[in-house]
C-alpha cells in the first residue's frame, strides 16, 4: 500500500492526475476559506478570505527569487573547493 | 525524589559502563539506560535537591520545575529514539559520547546554579564534538575543530559572565537576569547563549559541522545543543526585547540559505536555524503564551527534526551520496523511508494534524496577540519557506526528480523503527495537542484547531506547493557551497597563516640576521669596550686604593714597636697636646 502511494507521486504516468488532484485540493481549500466562520481572532488578516492562499503563494515566489538573487549576485554561492 | 534518579547521573553511569560491554550486551545497555532515564523523568516532581556549599558558593545540582521537566521529557524520548537508530553501529566511542552529551544536557536543564550549568554546558561541547570527529575524514575533523573553537569561546564568555554576575549580585542561582542591573555580565551570558542557539551571525558552527557528523551522531546533535540553549534563554532571558528581532531574522536567514543549499543535511541544518528562530522570538515576546509556544515548539522540533535527520541519514548511509545533485529517484527502493521522512516534513511545515501545527502557531499567535503584526507576518513567510525546502525541495530532489540510477535498499529495521516512533510522536502531538499542552510551564488557553486557522494554514501551504510546481526549474540544486559567517574564521585563519608565513616570518628573519651579523659584531665590540673599561678604570681604581692602604699599613707597622714604655710616652704626649692646646690658646686670648 505504501509502495503504491509513493509510486503515485513518483511515476510520470500519473503526472496529469496529480495536477488535477492538486487543482481540486486548491479549489476546495479556497472554498472552505471563503465559507469558514470568521470571529475576531486578533490578526487583522484573519478577516480576509483567501489571505492564506495569496500570502503563501507570494511568500514562496519571493523566497525563491530573493534567495537566488542574493546567492548569485551577492557572492554567497561559490565553487565547492572554495576553502581548499 | 531521590538523588540517584537524577537523569544526568544515570546517563553518565551508563557512559562508564558502556566500554565494559561488547556486542549485543552493549547494544542492550545503550537502549536500557535511556529507557531507565525516561522512567526516572516520569517519576520526577518539581523540587530541589543536591544542595552543596562549594568554596563559598551554594550549588544546587538538581532543581526541577515545569519548564525543566518539559525539556527533560523530550530529551529522554529522543535519547531512546537516537540510541535505537544507532543500534546497528559498532562504535563504543560514539555511544559513550552520545550518553555524555544527553547526560550533560540533563545537567543543564536541571541545574539550579550557574556553576553546575557551566559544567554541563562544557561537557556538552566536547561530547558533541566527538560525534563530528567520529566521521574520521579530513573535512569532518576540520569542521570538528572549528565547532570546538566556537563552543570553547562561547564557554569562556559564559564563564566570564557567570563570575561577574556572581560577584555583582552575590547569588549563584539561575533565574531571570535584568539588563539594567547586569551590565557586562548580562551581555556576556546572553552572547554565549546566542552562540548555542545558532543566532546569525553566530550560526555558522551549526551548519558547518552538523552535516559532517556521523549518520547517527547528527541525530543527537540536532536535538540537544540548540534546544538546551532555548531552555536557558526561557529560564534567564524571558521578555528580552532584542530576541524578537533576532528570532524573526533567524527564521528568515535559515530559509534563504536553504534555497541555495545542495547538501541534504546542511539544508536541514539551516532549517534548525530557522525553526529555533521561532523559539527565540517566542522568548523575546515573553508572554506566558509565547514562552509556552517556545517550549512546546522545542519539544515538537526535537522529534520532527530528529526524524528528518534520520531520514536524510538513512539515504546517506544506503546510497553513499549526500548532494542533491547526485541523488534522485530513490522512491523506487526506499518507499518506507520516503513516507517516514514526509511525516517529519509535514510536522515541521505545520500541516494540520501534525505536531508543528499545534506548537509553531502558538508563537505566531502570541506575536499577533502582543501587537507584533510584522513579526507574525514574517514568521508566516518563513513557514512557507520551511515547507518549500524541507517538505518539497529536499524530498523531491532526494527521492523523486531525475533518476540518479541509484537503487539503495531500505535502511536496517532498527533505523526504520526509530523513525517510526518519532513519526508516531509527530502525528500524536498533532492529533492530541492537549497531551503536550499539559506539560507546558504555564496553563494553556489556546485552541489550535479553529476553522480559520486550519483553512488559512492549508491555504499558505498548498499555494506554496503550487508555486513550487510552477517554479520548479528555478529550484534545481546547484553544485556549489554557500559562504556563511564561518568565512570569517576560515578565511581569517588562512589570512593569519599568510601573515605568519609572510610579514611575521620576514620580521623574524630580520631579527635573526641582525642578531647573527651586525648585531653580533656590535655586541662583540661593546663587550670588548666594557672589558677595557673594567681593566683600565675600575680595576686601576681598586688597585690604587688597595696600594695606598698597604703603604699606610707599612708605616703603621713601623710605629708599632711592642715596647710598653714607648706607648706610654705617646699617650702622655697626646694628653698634654689635648689638654695643653686649649690652655695655651686660653692664655694667649687673655
Amino acid at each position: 500500500m505504501i509502495g503504491r502511494l509513493v509510486n503515485f507521486f513518483g511515476e510520470a504516468r500519473y503526472r496529469k492526475l496529480r495536477w488535477r488532484l492538486l487543482m481540486a485540493a486548491l479549489a476546495l481549500i479556497l472554498a472552505a476559506d471563503l465559507l469558514v466562520p470568521r470571529h475576531h481572532t486578533g490578526h487583522f488578516w484573519d478577516a480576509i478570505p483567501g489571505w492564506g492562499a495569496v500570502f503563501g503563494f507570494a511568500s514562496c515566489v519571493a523566497i525563491i527569487f530573493v534567495s537566488k538573487f542574493i546567492g548569485h549576485k551577492g557572492g554567497i554561492m561559490r565553487d565547492e573547493d572554495y576553502y581548499d | 525524589m531521590t538523588e540517584w534518579m537524577h537523569p544526568a547521573l544515570l546517563m553518565i553511569l551508563g557512559a562508564l559502563l558502556l566500554p565494559l560491554t561488547r556486542g549485543t550486551g552493549q547494544k542492550l545497555l545503550s537502549l536500557l539506560v535511556p529507557l531507565l532515564v525516561l522512567y526516572s523523568v516520569s517519576q520526577l516532581v518539581p523540587g530541589t535537591s543536591g544542595e552543596i556549599a562549594f568554596a563559598g558558593v551554594e550549588l544546587v545540582m538538581f532543581q526541577a520545575d515545569r519548564l525543566s521537566l518539559v525539556f527533560a521529557w523530550v530529551f529522554a524520548i529522543m535519547s531512546v529514539i537516537g540510541n535505537l537508530y544507532a543500534w546497528h553501529t559498532e562504535g563504543t566511542g560514539q555511544r559513550v559520547a552520545a550518553f555524555l552529551y544527553a547526560g550533560s544536557a540533563f545537567g543543564v536543564v536541571f541545574a539550579g546554579d550557574w556553576l553546575t550549568l557551566l559544567i554541563g554546558w562544557e561537557v556538552m561541547a566536547f561530547a558533541s564534538a566527538y560525534l563530528i570527529f567520529a566521521s574520521r575524514n579530513a573535512k569532518a575533523v576540520a569542521a570538528g575543530f572549528r565547532y570546538l573553537l566556537v563552543h570553547v569561546a562561547g564557554g569562556v564568555l559564559l564563564f566570564g559572565g557567570i563570575v561577574l554576575h556572581g560577584l555583582q549580585t552575590g547569588s549563584w542561582l539561575v533565574g531571570p537576569l535584568d539588563a539594567g542591573q547586569g551590565g557586562l555580565a548580562y551581555w556576556l551570558i546572553l552572547i554565549s547563549f546566542l552562540i548555542n542557539s545558532a543566532v546569525p551571525p553566530l550560526n555558522a558552527w551549526l551548519t558547518d559541522a552538523y552535516p559532517e557528523a556521523t549518520v547517527t551522531g547528527a541525530v543527537f546533535l540536532s536535538a540537544f545543543t540548540t534546544k538546551t540553549a532555548v531552555y536557558v534563554l526561557i529560564r534567564n532571558y524571558p521578555g528580552a526585547e532584542i530576541l524578537v528581532g533576532l528570532g524573526v531574522a533567524m527564521a528568515l536567514y535559515g530559509v534563504v540559505f536553504a534555497v541555495l543549499e545542495n547538501d541534504c543535511r546542511r539544508l536541514l541544518a539551516y532549517h534548525i536555524v530557522s525553526q529555533v528562530g521561532y523559539m527565540v522570538a517566542g522568548v523575546g515576546i515573553g508572554t506566558e503564551m509565547a514562552l509556552n509556544g517556545a517550549a512546546s515548539h522545542a519539544f515538537a522540533h526535537i522529534l520532527y527534526k530528529g526524524l528528518l535527520f534520520m531520514g536524510a541519514g538513512a539515504v546517506i548511509m544506503m546510497a553513499g551520496r549526500r548532494k542533491l545533485t547526485e541523488l534522485g529517484g530513490l522512491y523506487r527502493t526506499m518507499p518506507l523511508t520516503v513516507v517516514l521522512y514526509m511525516i517529519g516534513a509535514f510536522a515541521i511545515s505545520a500541516f494540520p494534524l501534525f505536531s508543528g501545527f499545534v506548537s509553531k502557531s502558538m508563537v505566531v499567535s502570541a506575536a499577533a496577540g502582543d501587537h507584533r503584526a510584522a513579526a507574525a507576518l514574517l514568521l508566516t513567510v518563513a513557514s512557507s519557506g520551511t515547507f518549500l525546502h524541507t517538505g518539497l525541495k529536499l524530498p523531491y530532489y532526494m527521492f523523486f526528480g531525475k533518476d540518479s540510477g541509484l537503487r539503495p535498499p531500505e535502511p536496517p529495521l532498527n533505523m526504520l523503527l526509530a523513525m517510526g516512533i518519532a513519526a508516531a510522536f509527530c502525528i500524536g502531538i498533532g492529533v492530541f495537542p492537549q497531551m503536550l499542552y499539559a506539560l507546558l510551564p504555564y496553563p494553556v488557553d489556546y485552541q489550535p484547531y479553529t476553522g480559520v486557522h486550519v483553512t488559512e494554514s492549508l491555504g499558505i501551504l498548498m499555494f506554496t506547493l503550487l508555486a513550487f510546481v510552477l517554479l520548479l526549474k528555478h529550484l534545481d540544486p546547484e553544485d556549489t557551497i554557500s559562504l556563511d559567517t564561518d568565512w570569517v574564521y576560515r578565511r581569517g585563519a588562512a589570512l593569519f597563516m599568510r601573515l605568519a608565513k609572510g610579514p611575521f616570518l620576514v620580521w623574524e628573519q630580520v631579527l635573526i640576521t641582525l642578531g647573527d651579523g651586525a648585531g653580533l659584531r656590535l655586541m662583540h665590540r661593546l663587550s670588548w669596550l666594557s672589558l677595557r673599561a673594567d681593566l683600565g678604570v675600575v680595576d686601576a681604581l681598586v688597585n690604587g686604593v688597595a696600594e695606598t692602604a698597604r703603604q699606610g699599613g707599612l708605616v703603621l707597622r713601623r710605629l708599632q714597636t711592642g715596647v710598653v714604655s714607648h706607648y706610654a710616652f705617646w699617650i702622655i704626649a697626646g694628653l698634654i697636646a689635648v689638654l695643653g692646646l686649649p690652655l695655651i690658646a686660653g692664655i694667649g686670648a687673655r
